[in-house]
């Protein structure tokens, strides 16, 4: 129990001092990224990871509090009022994807979603009034909280961190609660669920509300981060990108997203600038995953360490015992 | 008033009737043992009073309240539980967890995704009582992944048991069990208290006809038979549709 506090104080120095040690607002701005696909996929594992609903038109949430966001700014509202409305739309707009879909779960969920992100998609392509078609909504200025400019890369680093931290710890908190441990009960056994006495229905719904808040945050970071949105937010290739981070971390952990989208947002973005093929590679990685550890990087690391400490402990008492 | 009353229950699958007409009175305290070949429609039965299928026609009653058109996890609110054939736990937990979701199940606190579930003291005390009552307390932490399927029998009973229901509903819990697992389940059941009314579906007529006080006897979705336990043992139609002689 020592051990883990001091490991997650030391996780926490080592990301609040970040600016100062990672040179160059290059890699602070890498870090920011990382942060907040990190938050995007905390929130697409509390359904795909704890709730066994894998949803495929995430990017399509994630897109809406972009343009709620964009939208507002565009016509003149203050940036308050456009992060709290964007978050209300965001969750909104979950909520009725969750009416739609919660109708089934395994593949019939992930088709649905998938076939309502890709609607959204395609109204952000369209619906050239709202969200400008092709050209996008251009974000101009980031807020500045308490007089504090996050148009500093470092200040919106620390910003990011901010709502990170918030967010992992609100998923630590949920995830060993009687709500999150009754998820992961419907995701395990939905009948048995349902003849214990639980609404195995409403859970779900409260799981995607949750999940659509997350997305909603993370979404508001990112179209400050980016001070652009166009309809390739939106698209299939996110929505799989984000399930990748969940799944090649590690499903239904708490880590595994975080891991996951530190290891996508680096190969992307630091990778390619020496490898020209870094698709490949991403490629390569994910298949090694898949076949090394299929349950993901944090619980399959996880899993090899204690192999390891057990064969080197079986190993000791039999070389002391030669001669 | 009866703990469990069922009349005219009707289901089929197509053309297939696999509950025809069936009509049951179960006493409160009442151990009764519902037997039939394979195909009898003995688990479709099960599913019709637990609602996790809706019937054709007919109507349910636990404790003189109409239950036909509950939805399943509110019977469970009403004081009905039951185990499965197959089992069916949560495999990634400990048998603590497991027995703990079954309490939270009827509690207000399920819906709380704030607090501690370890943390709950009245859950996890309410939780190892009731492991004591099948012998499993002492385990109570060990993983579901790494118990004898033996004692899975047992955690099923004892997520049935920590729910304090009035009307318990045993699908073949002694199924697959060995000679010396068998005695045990067959201890945990005995020694649940009168005011726990029983209904038991089991293949194993050795240790099924001890436990049971009135036996019904299915056919094709029909009652046969239904008597105390020496009248059905003894009607020649029970020899010639269930034992096969």
């Amino acid at each position: 129990m020592n051990a883990r506090i001091i490991s997650i104080a030391i996780a926490i120095v080592l990301l609040a001092t970040l600016p100062l040690w990672m040179s160059g607002i290059y890699y602070v701005n890498v870090a920011s990224q990382v942060l907040i696909y990190a938050v995007f996929a905390l929130g697409l594992n509390i359904l795909a990871g704890y709730g066994g609903l894998v949803s495929l038109g995430h990017a399509g949430l994630f897109g809406i509090s972009c343009y709620a966001t964009g939208y507002l700014l565009q016509l003149g509202f203050g940036h308050t009022f456009a992060i709290v409305a964007a978050l209300i739309i965001g969750v909104a707009g979950m909520a009725l994807f969750a009416v739609l879909s919660l109708r089934s779960s395994g593949i019939g969920f992930i088709m649905i979603t998938l076939a309502l992100g890709q609607i959204l998609w395609g109204l952000a392509y369209r619906w050239i009034s709202l969200t400008g078609g092709d050209n996008g909504i251009n974000v101009k200025g980031r807020p500045a909280p308490f007089g504090y400019s996050l148009a500093d890369p470092t200040h919106f680093y620390f910003a990011s961190l901010i709502v990170f931290l918030i967010a992992i710890a609100i998923v630590a908190i949920f995830a060993r609660s009687p709500l999150g441990s009754a998820l992961m009960g419907t995701r395990d056994q939905p009948r048995r669920m349902n003849a214990l006495g639980y609404h195995v229905l409403a859970i779900r719904f409260w799981a995607c509300l949750f999940s659509g808040l997350l997305t909603a945050l993370s979404g508001i970071l990112f179209v400050y981060y980016t001070q652009f949105i166009s309809p390739q937010t939106l698209s299939l290739t996110s929505s799989a990108e984000v399930l990748l981070m969940v799944i090649s971390g590690g499903a239904g952990t708490l880590l595994g997203p975080v891991v996951g989208a530190a290891l996508v947002v680096v190969v992307k973005t630091v990778v390619s600038g020496f490898i020209e093929r870094w698709n490949f590679l991403l490629g390569a990685i994910f298949v090694a995953i898949v076949i090394l550890m299929p349950e993901g990087l944090v619980p399959g690391s996880a899993r090899l360490w204690r192999a390891l400490t057990v064969r080197l402990a079986r190993k000791r008492p039999a070389t002391e015992a030669k001669p | 008033m009866s703990a469990l009353t069922i009349s005219g229950l009707r289901k089929s699958f197509g053309g297939l009737h696999v509950t025809r007409d069936v009509n049951l009175n179960v006493e409160p305290g009442e151990r009764r043992l519902i037997i039939g070949p394979n195909g009898a429609g003995k688990t479709t039965l099960f599913n019709l009073i637990t609602g996790d299928l809706s019937p054709d026609s007919g109507s349910i009653r636990l404790l003189g309240k109409d239950i036909t058109g509950v939805p399943s996890r509110k019977r469970a609110h009403l004081g009905m539980a039951r185990t499965y054939q197959i089992i069916t736990l949560f495999a990634r937990n400990t048998i603590l967890h497991n027995v703990s979701l079954a309490l939270l199940g009827l509690s207000p606190l399920r819906w709380n995704p704030l607090i501690d579930m370890k943390r709950q003291g009245h859950i996890v005390e309410d939780a190892r009582a009731a492991l004591k009552q099948v012998g499993l307390d002492r385990i109570a932490e060990r993983p579901l992944s790494q118990t004898s399927y033996g004692e899975r029998r047992r955690v099923e009973i004892a997520m049935a048991l920590a729910q304090k229901p009035k009307v318990l509903l045993l699908d073949e819990p002694f199924a697959g069990l060995s000679i010396d697992e068998r005695r045990d389940v067959h201890q945990c059941l005995m020694a649940i208290p009168r005011d726990v009314t029983m209904v038991m579906i089991e293949h194993n007529m050795d240790v099924a006809l001890e436990f049971a006080e009135r036996i019904t006897l299915l056919h094709f979705g029909e009652v046969i038979v239904e008597g105390t336990r020496s009248d059905v043992v003894n009607d020649p139609r029970t020899r010639e549709v269930y034992l096969g002689h």
